[in-house]
């Protein structure tokens, strides 16, 4: 609990209408999007400016308060769950778009500016912010740029860290930065920048960020490409990289994951194949045409038994929401479902897809498989029970041996999730005992006392993801 | 026990825990909810958040206390948080369940609970004294009922939003009219099909000519059209305050009084009782001798929108109107329960002279939802701002509803705004009647 002192200076920073620590507030700012995560805070704080948040952090670095910045909470990885206690940190009240600059193609924003908000107010003027995740219609720009977050653009296009043009960050001791701007050009010293980018609130409170902005591509098509069997669909991603196209989406889906999404959605997605790739290309129409022929003709030859060009943008739109809504769709079928983030090298997508499903049968659980497909990052989701404790061993147990499998495919433990507390007891399978080490240098350097999310990234024992406390 | 325990209770033996975790809290529901957006994203006022305090006196990690009450009150129960949800999280379901608990476990002061026993078992079950809406009203100021409710806080709004509220009420039709009404209307031409027609309570007494006038729609589509004379309330008001037993009587009555018609469909125009009635399998699930007859009613409830459209209503009849803008707000039920929102919307398209502007979030309620904006004024007053701001934004001179409740907030609306003058409300019924007859 907070001590009355520091609630009082709390207050004094912030008004008491922005302070709240009933048991109601506390309870609803004691989960995220993670299953079996909850824990509550001492209080929620809504600070107004920068001024406010850089008054907060000196008084939580003096008295030694844990703070959990928080965006919507839609993170899948624990990475706000205030497992430490302490106070958690909203930015609804800091969420304006202060500047699009037409002139040199940025966009300043505030950290609590809905991600979709974003897109629509830059594409309004004809600018495109192409990292869409999935859940850009509620995730902020601050939760985006903390996880690093990616999209069904992401192959063509990268992810958040490709347009965090510059931050101002205020640091753990109330000291507050600036790094880069709106320069296409800056190598003074350290990127600070991107050391800011997916290290999930735990160096310093983003305040404002610069975005770059691109031209929006002038057209877009959208093909369904439906496969008998998921090795066929996982050699054709190979196959289209290798000829040389790069899709602006090239997306993943299995045959549970569409059925599901197809009760949802209703929008004539295939229910009786094993794998759907769903593709775009955008960019001028000669490019788009002359791609999406030839992509039309390497699924063909990869085995795929339909392949069809969406007629109309409405229904081009009405596919990429339905593969958008995947996996809460996916929620319907089982009361807890656990969604992972395992990525590897795209050559390796089939042997990844097949290790999954071997490894599923080989536990006894039920996984389904979705993801971003040309990226190599798929989302193995286990429908399970959180209720049945010996069945989510048996998901433990898969999931560990699916890191590993990835791992030694040269790939990583999360492509766009993030750590937060829930992987935190896999870092060092990717990074080893000396990259965890840096890391935590890192971490100590900016913040002495530890009050930036403690507990997330950097587990502090080998503590496995089944926990709900209290 | 004390109340509290006594809640959280009820809550373990009646929410339905696997409802409450297939919320998988992706919060996708978010931006759909009109009270999260005018809390400035309050998480506690969204429907992840309701749901996660629900679970949260079911996992004993808060206490019901009066902060957990006020904001399952400040919900709308206007489930647009529903079709949005991935997962297929019946939200609404819930929130009945868990305001039927703290209501019957409330010890209310006496002032709250004689209002409370006079709106929900004295009048609005009771068609005849409704028909006197107006000495109702008199006897509640005269009583000392209205003083003693002023003095305590929960009500202290409703005589202002009231007196407010009553410039805004068509006049009620006296008794003889509402007495000599017919039960039977033949179709024009050829009957095509015979319709049960549901009255509602609001609809039938201050809206009468509403009714008249969607009776003679489905005449001119081609309908038989049969007034069941023992209907009754339909229990919305009932099921969403939290008297889901009272509710429950209710259904039946109804589900007697319709089973006696051989009809095709049973139609209505008022989404806000349309949604109790498709839901009246739901609300008699626990009683297996009523659940084939609840069911068998639910199917054939509709909107008379739908009917109209399938009855080739815009075929069979010419519509125009003198040049106005038109803009169309959605029932909440009606579109998110019974699922009806592009009938209405084709309905009016087709009427000549007149241009259609869709406002933009025509989904997100406005604010009247029941009784709410009497209890929760000051929230139902600031949706309805926001609302009229985008009526605005379309320059329409009128503005169509689809249910009695909504039509009110509507008219309330445009009198707050002062633009009595240029703007009007009216139901769907009475401007397509309007558009038949204007020539
Ligand atoms: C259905 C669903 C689909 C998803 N799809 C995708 C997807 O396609 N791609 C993807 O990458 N992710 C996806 N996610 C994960 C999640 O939405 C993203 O990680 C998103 O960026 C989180 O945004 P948020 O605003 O909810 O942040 P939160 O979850 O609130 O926070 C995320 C992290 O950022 C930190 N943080 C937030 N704001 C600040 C700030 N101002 N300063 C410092 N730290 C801060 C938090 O401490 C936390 O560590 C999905 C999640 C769901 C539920
Ligand atoms: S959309 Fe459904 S599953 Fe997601 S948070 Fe809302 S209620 Fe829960
Ligand atoms: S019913 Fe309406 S007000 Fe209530 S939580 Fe759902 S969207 Fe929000």
């Amino acid at each position: 609990m907070l001590n009355e002192r520091t609630k009082a200076k709390l207050v004094e920073v912030v008004g008491s209408a922005n302070f709240q620590d009933s048991s109601e507030a506390r309870l609803v700012y004691s989960y995220d999007a993670t299953p079996n995560f909850q824990s509550l805070p001492d209080a929620v704080i809504m600070p107004e400016d920068k001024d406010q948040v850089k008054r907060i952090l000196t008084i939580c670095n003096e008295d030694h308060v844990p703070i959990v910045p928080r965006g919507s909470g839609t993170n899948l990885s624990a990475g706000t769950c205030p497992t430490q206690g302490g106070i958690v940190l909203t930015f609804n009240r800091m969420n304006k778009i202060l500047e699009i600059d037409e002139d040199n193609l940025t966009v300043t924003v505030q950290p609590g500016v809905i991600t979709l908000d974003l897109i629509n107010a830059v594409e309004a003027k004809g600018l495109f912010y192409p990292p869409d995740p999935s859940s850009m219609k509620i995730s902020t720009i601050g939760g985006n740029i903390n996880e690093c977050s990616g999209g069904l653009r992401g192959l063509k296009y990268g992810v958040t860290k490709d347009y965090v043009l510059g931050l101002e960050v205020v640091l753990a001791n109330g000291d507050c930065i600036k790094t880069g701007g709106k320069l296409a050009k800056d190598v003074a010293g350290y990127d600070l920048t991107n050391l800011f980018v997916g290290s999930e609130g735990t160096l310093g409170v983003v305040t404002e960020a610069v975005l770059k902005l691109i031209p929006i591509p002038e057209t877009k098509q959208t093909l369904l490409a439906l496969f008998e069997d998921m090795d066929a669909a996982a050699k054709t991603v190979s196959a289209i990289i290798a000829h040389k196209i790069i899709p602006a989406t090239l997306e993943f889906l299995d045959q549970p994951t569409c059925e599901v999404v197809e009760d949802f959605a209703q929008v004539g997605l295939p229910t009786d194949v094993n794998a759907v790739l769903l593709i775009e290309q955008d960019g001028p129409p000669e490019v788009v045409n002359r791609d999406i022929e030839m992509i039309s003709r390497i699924c063909r030859e990869g085995n795929a038994v339909s392949v069809k060009v969406a007629a109309s943008q409405a229904e081009a739109e009405a596919l990429s929401t339905a593969r958008r809504s995947a996996l809460s769709a996916l929620a319907r079928m089982k009361p807890t479902t656990i969604l992972e983030d395992a990525t590897v090298p795209r050559s390796k997508i089939s042997k990844m897809v097949k290790a999954i499903n071997e490894i599923a049968v080989k536990y006894n659980v039920k996984i389904c498989t979705f993801g971003h497909a040309g990226d190599g990052n798929l989302h193995p989701t286990c429908l399970t029970d959180a209720r049945d404790e010996e069945e989510l061993q048996r998901v433990e147990q898969a999931f560990e041996e699916i890191f590993h499998k990835a791992i030694e495919l040269g790939g990583t433990i999360t492509g766009e999730h993030g750590v937060g507390e829930m992987k935190a007891p896999y870092l060092a399978l990717k990074m080893g005992g000396e990259g965890v080490a840096a890391m935590k240098a890192i971490k100590y350097a900016l913040d002495p006392q530890g009050i930036m999310n403690p507990g997330k990234i950097f587990a502090k024992d080998t503590r496995k993801r089944v926990v709900v406390r209290s | 026990m004390t109340a509290t325990k006594d809640i959280q209770q009820a809550f373990k033996e009646r929410l339905d825990y696997d409802e409450l975790m297939n919320c998988m809290r992706c919060g996708f529901c978010l931006p759909s909810c009109p009270t999260y957006g005018q809390t400035n994203q309050y998480e506690a006022a969204s429907p992840r958040g309701r749901i996660a305090l629900m679970k949260g006196v079911v996992d004993g990690l808060i206490e019901p206390d009066e902060s957990v009450e006020k904001q399952l009150n400040l919900c709308l129960g206007c489930r647009a948080c529903e079709p949005v949800c991935p997962s297929g999280v019946k939200y609404g379901h819930l929130l009945e369940e868990a305001r039927d608990i703290i209501q019957q476990k409330k010890r209310h002061k006496w002032p709250v609970k004689a209002l409370r026993h006079m709106v929900f078992e004295q009048l609005f079950p009771h068609k005849e004294r409704l028909k006197n809406v107006h000495s109702l009203l008199a006897f509640y100021q005269r009583s000392g009922l209205q003083k003693a409710v002023q003095k305590t806080n929960i009500l202290n709004v409703l005589p202002g939003n009231l007196a407010q509220m009553e410039k805004t009420l068509p006049p009620v039709p006296t008794k003889k009219e509402m007495k000599e009404r017919p039960f039977l209307f033949e179709a024009e031409g050829t009957a095509e099909r015979t319709v049960a027609f549901f009255t509602g309570c609001l609809m039938d007494t201050m809206f009468m000519e509403t009714n008249n006038a969607t009776i003679a729609l489905l005449q001119k589509a081609g309908c038989k059209v049969v007034i069941p004379e023992v209907q009754t309330c339909c229990g919305a008001l009932h099921a969403h305050g939290g008297e889901k037993d009272q509710a429950k009587k209710l259904a039946k009555q109804n589900i007697m009084a319709f089973e006696s018609i051989q009809a095709d469909d049973i139609v209505l125009n008022a989404g806000g009782c349309g949604a109790l009635l498709v839901e009246y399998d739901h609300l008699l699930k626990d009683e297996p001798e009523w659940k084939e007859r609840a069911e068998a009613f639910a199917a054939k409830v509709k909107d008379f929108s739908e009917i109209l459209l399938q009855q080739q209503f815009v075929e069979k009849q010419k519509l125009s109107l003198p040049s106005q803008i038109i803009t169309y707000q959605d029932s909440c039920h009606l579109r998110n329960v019974m699922k009806t929102s592009s009938a209405p919307r084709k309905l009016i398209q087709v009427i000549n002279g007149s241009v259609f502007n869709e406002m933009e979030n025509a989904d997100h309620c406005c604010g009247s939802a029941g009784i709410y904006n009497l209890t929760e004024q000051e929230m139902s007053m600031q949706i309805l701002d926001y609302k009229m701001e985008k009526v605005k934004e379309t320059h329409a001179h009128t503005i169509v509803t689809a249910n009695p409740g909504c039509l009110i907030q509507m008219k309330l609306g445009v009198v707050r705004e002062g633009v009595e003058g240029s703007v009007r409300a009216v139901h769907l019924a009475d401007l397509l009647l309007e558009a038949v007859e204007s020539k």
